[in-house]
Order: C-alpha cells, then structure tokens, then sequence
C-alpha cells in the first residue's frame, strides 16, 4: 500500500506510477465499479492546517480523519453545514471516514435542501492530478471567482481527476436549538406533497425526508426561541398532527437518515436517486420496494433485490440514479453512475483524459 | 491593455460571415453597420473599447447553436454578451470578433412552486426573476448591485454574488441546471430541477467560466421562500480596526446576519450626499441586516448589539420602519453610482479572509498617501470581500495608469493577505495579467485543460481570465 506522508510526497508517488491506483481516504465509501490497482491511501496526510473560526472558514489535509475536523470546530460551536453521512454501517465497512473521502464523493446530507451540498461548502482545494501535478484551485475565502471554478470539478469526482491533498470549507454556526415535527405515515405522493408545502414557507425548514416506515420528519434549527415559535407556525401552516421531537431526539431521527440505518444489516442492493421532488412518487411507485425519502422527496434511497437493474425498471425520468450498494459483480455487469448522453460524455472523458492522461486514477470507478 | 492581433483572414471574409449569418437570424437580430455595433464596443468597465465586426442577438436556442456553428467553421471568435454591466470587461469585444447577446432570450419558460425552481430563457434580469415569483412569496437569492440590469446569463458567465450570499451563498449556489450550447453548436444540458451533479460537476464548471466553455441560453435556478420580514441595523465606528473586529465577533457568536456590509468616511459622505439614508458621519459604517418574524429579528438583533456595544460604537441604530430599512439599503446600493458623481474612480473586488480586514485596510489607506489617489470602501465585510473604489481624474494624462497600478497592487494586498483577485466581479481583461500573482503556471494550465475540452479551438470569449502570455501556445495551436 502507498502512503505518501506529504503532498510533494505524493506527486512523487503519482509521478513514478506504473499502473493503476486504487485511492482510498479512509475507505468508508466503497461506491463504484470495482477497481483494480494499487492501493493509494491518504490517511498520513492528516490535520488541520487553519481554522478562523471568526471567518467561517477552516482548511484541513485531506486525510484528516472527519471526526476530528468535527470535534474541533464543535468546540467553537460551528460545523460543517451539509450534515456529511457515515456510510460505514450501510455499506458494512470499518475505517475512518476521512475530509478527502468525503469531498470526493461529494457526501451531503438532509441539510443540503437548506445549507447546500459538501461542493456549495468547498472553498477551495489542493489535489494532484494523474501527472504529478500539484494544483490549487479556489483558497480559502467564502467569495472568488477568480479563474475556472475547479473546487466543484474535484467534489463528487471519486479520485479519478486528480488525488486530493487539501481542502478548505466555509463553516456555519451550530445552531442553539433544533425540533422536528413527524407526522403519521403517509404514502410518498402525500408525503412529498407536504415536504414542499414545507419548504416553501419561510420558517427555514433545514430537513424534510420520509422514514422507510412512510412517517415525515421537518426540522427547523436555530436560537431557542426562533426554534419554538417556528415550529408552531409550522405546525399551524401545515395542519395535521404532529409529534415533537425536541433535542437529543430530534437529532437521532436526522442521523438515522443521514447513515440511512433503515438499510443497514438489511440484505438487498441500494439505489441513491437524485430527482426532482415532484417526480419522486411516481418513481417510488415504479421502483416498488422499500423507500427513504429525503431533500423534500429530491433524494430517494431504495432498497431492492439484489440484482436488480433498478434504473432499467424505473424507465426514462428526469434525474440520475446511482448503484451505491450491491456485490462486486453486480457493481461490474450495472453501470454504477448514470449513463450520460454522448455530448455530455465526451466532455468527462475529454476532462478524465487531460487530467489523467495514463488513466490511473480509480480507472473505471466511474464508469 | 496588449489583446491578441486580429485574424486578417477572418476580417477578409467578413462579408461571407455576414452574409452566412443573415440567413440563420432574422434580419432585426443581425447589426453589421458600424455605427449601430458602437452601442456594443465596452462594457461597464468603460475605460477599454473595441468595435466587434457584428452583433447577433438571437432569440432561441436553435439559433444561437446556428451562429455558433457558422463562427466555428469560419474560425470566428466569439464574444458572448448579457447585459453588458461587467465590471471587469467580460463583455469586450475584439475587432475579428462577433458578438451573441442574450437580450432577446427574455422568456420565462417554467414557474415550479413545489419544487422551488424557476426556468428562464438567460438574457431576462436578474431582478426580474425575483419579480416573477415575488408576489407568490419567493424569491432569487443572488442581488449584485446591478440587478435591475445584469442578465441571468451574466451572473452564470460571471458567478455573481451580492449583498446577501452570506447567508445564500452566490450564483452557482442556486443554480441547478442549464441549456449550454458548445463553441460547435452541439447543444448540451448539464443538471437540471434535481439537485446533485450525476457525473463530473460540469455545470459548476461552467458557472463562472465568463462565457469561455459556451453560451449558457437557459437556467433552472432555485427560489427561495421570502423571509417574514428583515431589518438591518446600524453601527459607526470611530476606526475601521474596530469595525472589523466587531465583524468577526458577530460572526463568531453563531448570529448569522444575512448580510454585513461595510463602509468608510469617503463612502459614507458620498452615500449621503446621494441619497439621504441618514448615515452618521463617521469613519467606518457597518449595515447589518437579519431576518425572520419580529421575534426573532428582536432576539438577533439583540445579540448583535450587545457585541457591537462591547466596541464602542458612536452610532448604534435600528430601523424603525421598512421605509427606513429601504432608504438605508438605497444607499448602500448606490455607492458605485454616488461616487460616479463625484469623482472617476475604478472598483476593485478582491477578497480578503475577514479576520486580515483591520490590516488590508490600514495598508490600502497607506498606499493611497504613496499614490497620492483616495479610495472609499465599501464591502461585503461579512464574506470578505471588498470593493475598493479608487478615485481618479480621467482628464489628468497618466492618472488613469497611476490608478490601474494602486488597484493592482491592493489585489497583490489581497492575495498576500490569503484571499483572491476577485470575489464576484470575474477576472475578465481587467485582472487577466494579475492571474499569475494568485497562481502558478500548474494551477492555470490545470483551468486551460477545461478551455481544451469545451472549445478546443480558443475562440469563445477570447483574451480573457488567461494572460496572454500563457496562453499563446494554445492559441497559436488552435
């Protein structure tokens, strides 16, 4: 296994590569076509370089174990805004999940209808490409755009653009005070439905999934008193009845959607569905299995045979639907991302082959 | 300002181009008379001017992918243009190239409540998108200062921010889909009403790219649920030191206005000469704006002026009414135009990281005794990024180049100090030679890989964002 210590350590080991590399950060998020090659991990380049909090922003190596930037920056009461996901219980995996693991796969959680996604977060980045190259892109303000945005090219890219070393992240306070609302079960029409009516009030609604058990769950955060009078506007906006979950309790009902526990130990193969939100219940009706439901009904988690060429049976819709977990085999026979339309896919392999000319990164994680 | 030497043999032929492109665009929508393609020589950043050989403002899709297709087989560079408000001189022209204007893709394609999202045709205003679903109770987020002109396809080119991306992040955080047609015609869509990327992030790429990887003609962009209410405060300071450091105080007590904007003694005179807001005379200014119901405006507020009273401020001020929360934000929003009054000046929009604001400052105020130039400051201190405005006497020979050095060596300042060029501005031709003072040869030849792929041959938006120098073999190549 390689391990650089340092980034010029690993441009080096980039540079005087013979074949394929298989990176891992902490290895928690083992999506993608199974690669073959040797095993880069990036766990020694670890800490935290700066942290303001006063500026919102904190810039950490990418090895840097998640737990660790978190630890710290709730010291000052300040987080990540996106709510990142532990995938280690779904996927069935151990390891530390890390800062570079997570910008690659770009993991957001339910916050992203409110807060926006690990790349809306990424100010800037340092990686190094299939060359050697060491590359900086973005830095470490909240506002630039000075030159070609390739902070957001580098989240969500896997590690097939370049290998990341360093990343830098505009951070929000932690709010005094959270409650969710959950309502009774309700089927995905109903529920999604009311997650917009939901989101298109003002009271700031940072969540709004649908457990596997059909119950919705909204969540409003912020000082105390904002949480209290928000939640009962809410509650009166929407009418219905509604269970309070206040504290410690409302914060458990967000991690289990987060991790996505309902499917942990659960045999069966997982589909991550982005969509818009009105499209989501037919699509719930079409996949016809066991659903979670989150970012208003935008993202639908399903559960299902193992085997099962989803995508293929949800038929054409708007959107993508990724393969996030199933057997190697079924990972290598399914395309794991969304086959993109050619004109799209000539503009990835254009970027994959200039950043990667010798096509060693991760080659065919993504397809 | 060195551009590139125009292509004779694309001038030679100029005649078959036209010619070409009048049988794709209806003839109202094609100026090839020199005095007409005048109205089109700059941008707002009025100081460079160069006649385009034609100007095509198509209305559709199909017709910009037409234009496009005959400039890529004819080697005709292409300058893509919105409104035409870009600070940096995104907009300019070259004298070999044709220019495709959004101004009559004003549509409004789809208004999706449910699913929060608006889909316009790009030459609409920023402004006017908001106006669309205002009186439904939504909102776009994105409000640079121009926003009763800049077109939607300029803040995608640009990435614009505003005042209030401290709490809405900028453009590419509220955008979720476009329409791009490539420098060949082949028309692509990248996102669309979901949220996430399905493969590579290519529509984050391109917001931002200033028009250089293609023609954006459509957005889906997301609005969002108007706020109760909001009401901003105001806060004086006697030195622009404590100003700052209440900033960072504010911030780092888990407030989050959703704006905080800054301003010093030149800006705020100006400011009140213009429109009356009713700044007090003092040396640093800071609007603070929250939002919410009157509760929780009052609990935030609150917060916020128990911290500012801790610096002792010599102004301490809250609205009182919507008409005064108007007013103060009027005159906010006029400074660029208040100073226009009074002085030439050019506006600079480098991003520093907030807790290194007491130190730029004081450097800026030193430096302008050096040049012997004044400057005035407003920004969003909040997300650090400033807009100095140095003033200049455009009639004095030599004092134009004196300004464009200052304003050069603040963006080095800023760099320095850990921030960037620019912050919502785009680089443009503006800060195109600066690029190497905040990247490395690696770093820019990483962003020309992108240029490689989307247009190979160089030809959209040309001399732009990459100094020329750097990118001369690239263009000689292609």
């Amino acid at each position: 296994m390689l391990r650089p210590e340092n980034e010029q350590d690993l441009s080096e080991i980039i540079r005087g590569a013979d074949g394929a590399l298989r990176i891992i950060g902490g290895g928690t998020r083992g999506v993608g076509r199974p690669v073959a090659g040797e095993v880069l991990e990036t766990g020694a380049m670890s800490g935290i370089s700066l942290y303001e909090p006063g500026a919102l922003t904190l810039v950490a190596r990418a090895g840097t174990p998640l737990a660790e930037v978190e630890e710290v920056l709730a010291s000052e009461g300040q987080r990540l805004p996106f709510e990142p996901a532990d995938m280690r219980a779904l996927l069935g995996l151990s390891g530390t999940p890390s800062i570079g693991g997570m910008v690659a796969a770009n993991a957001s959680g339910p916050r992203r209808v409110q807060a926006g996604a690990c790349r809306d977060s990424l100010i800037g980045v340092r990686f190094v490409d299939g060359s050697g190259t060491i590359v900086k892109n973005g830095g470490r303000v909240m506002k630039n755009v000075t030159g070609y945005d390739l902070v957001k090219l580098m989240a969500g890219s896997w590690g097939t653009l370049g290998v990341l070393s360093e990343c830098s992240f505009k951070l929000l306070p932690v709010p005094e005070a959270q409650a969710t609302l959950l309502s009774d079960a309700m089927p995905a029409a109903e529920a999604v439905a009311l997650m917009s009516r939901a989101l298109g009030t003002p009271y700031e609604v940072s969540g709004a999934a649908r457990r596997a058990d059909g119950r919705v769950g909204l969540r409003i955060e912020g000082f105390a008193q904002q949480v209290g009078y928000r939640r009962d506007k809410l509650r009166e906006a929407l009418g219905g009845a509604w269970e309070v979950l206040e504290g410690a309790d409302s914060a458990g009902f967000w991690r289990d959607i987060r991790d996505l526990r309902a499917f942990a130990g659960q045999g069966g193969d997982v589909w991550r569905i982005s969509v818009k939100p009105s499209d989501a219940p037919e699509l719930v009706a079409r996949a016809y299995c066991p659903v979670v439901m989150d970012w208003g009904g935008g993202l639908i988690w399903a559960l299902c045979d193992e085997g099962r060429d989803l995508r293929a049976d949800m038929g054409s819709f708007s959107g993508h639907a990724t393969l996030i977990r199933a057997s190697e085999a079924t990972r290598a026979r399914l395309p794991v991302f969304q086959p993109e339309p050619a004109a799209v896919a000539a503009l990835a392999q254009g970027l994959r082959a200039r950043f990667d000319p010798r096509g060693i990164l991760n080659p065919g994680l993504m397809g | 300002m060195e551009m590139p030497q125009p292509d004779a043999t694309v001038l030679a032929k100029r005649d078959r181009i036209v010619t070409r492109l009048a049988a794709v665009v209806p003839p109202e929508a094609l100026i090839t008379d020199e005095a007409e393609c005048r109205a089109y020589e700059c941008d707002a950043l009025t100081v460079y001017r160069c006649i385009p050989m034609a100007v095509t403002l198509p209305s559709s899709t199909a017709e910009v992918a037409a234009i496009l297709r005959i400039c890529h087989e004819e080697g005709v560079r292409v300058v893509p243009r919105g409104s035409g408000t870009s600070l940096a001189g995104g907009a300019l022209p070259t004298e070999d190239s044709i220019i495709i204007g959004v101004a009559r893709l004003r549509e409004v394609l789809e208004v999706n409540y449910p699913d929060r999202i608006i889909r316009v045709q790009t030459g609409i205003t920023n402004l006017s998108v908001t106006g669309e679903v205002e009186s439904d109770g939504f909102f776009y987020a994105p409000d640079p200062s121009s926003q009763l002109a800049c077109a939607i396809a300029g803040n995608i080119g640009m990435n614009s921010g505003g005042a209030h991306c401290l709490k809405y992040g900028v453009t590419t955080n509220n955008l979720l889909g476009v329409t791009l047609v490539q420098m060949d015609g082949t028309v692509v869509e990248l996102g669309g009403a979901h949220l996430d990327a399905a493969g590579y992030d290519l529509l984050g790429v391109v917001c931002g790219s200033e028009g250089q990887l293609g023609i954006v003609t459509e957005a889906t962009l997301r609005i969002l649920p108007k706020p109760e209410g909001a009401r901003p405060v105001l806060i004086g300071f006697d030195s622009n030191e404590v100003a700052g450091a209440c900033v960072s105080d504010i911030i780092k007590a888990g407030v989050l206005p959703v704006a905080i904007e800054f301003m010093d003694r030149p800006c705020i005179r100006a400011c009140e000469d213009f429109a009356h807001a009713g700044y007090p005379d003092c040396e640093a200014l800071l609007i603070v704006e929250v939002e919410g119901s009157d509760a929780e405006i009052d609990e935030q507020l609150g917060l916020i002026k128990q911290i500012a009273r801790k610096h002792d401020p010599v102004e301490l001020r809250e609205s009182q009414s919507e008409k005064e929360s108007q007013k103060i934000w009027l005159g906010r929003k006029s400074a660029f135009g208040a100073m226009g009054q009074i002085n030439d000046y050019i506006c600079l929009d480098g991003t520093i990281p907030v807790s290194s604001l007491p130190f730029v400052l004081r450097r800026i105020g030193e430096m302008s005794r050096e040049y012997g130039l004044d400057v005035a400051n407003v920004f969003h201190a909040g997300d650090g990024n400033m807009h100095p405005l140095i003033l200049f006497d455009a009639n004095k020979p030599g004092d134009l180049e004196l300004c464009e050095a200052f304003g050069a060596d603040i963006l080095k300042l800023c760099v320095e100090a850990g921030g960037c060029l620019t912050g919502e501005h785009g680089v443009g031709i503006e800060k195109r030679d600066l690029m190497s003072v905040q990247f490395t040869p690696e770093d820019m030849e990483a962003q020309m890989r992108i240029k490689d792929v989307f247009d190979p041959r160089w030809l959209l938006n040309p001399a732009k964002v990459f100094p020329l120098d750097v990118s001369a073999a690239r263009r000689a190549a292609a």
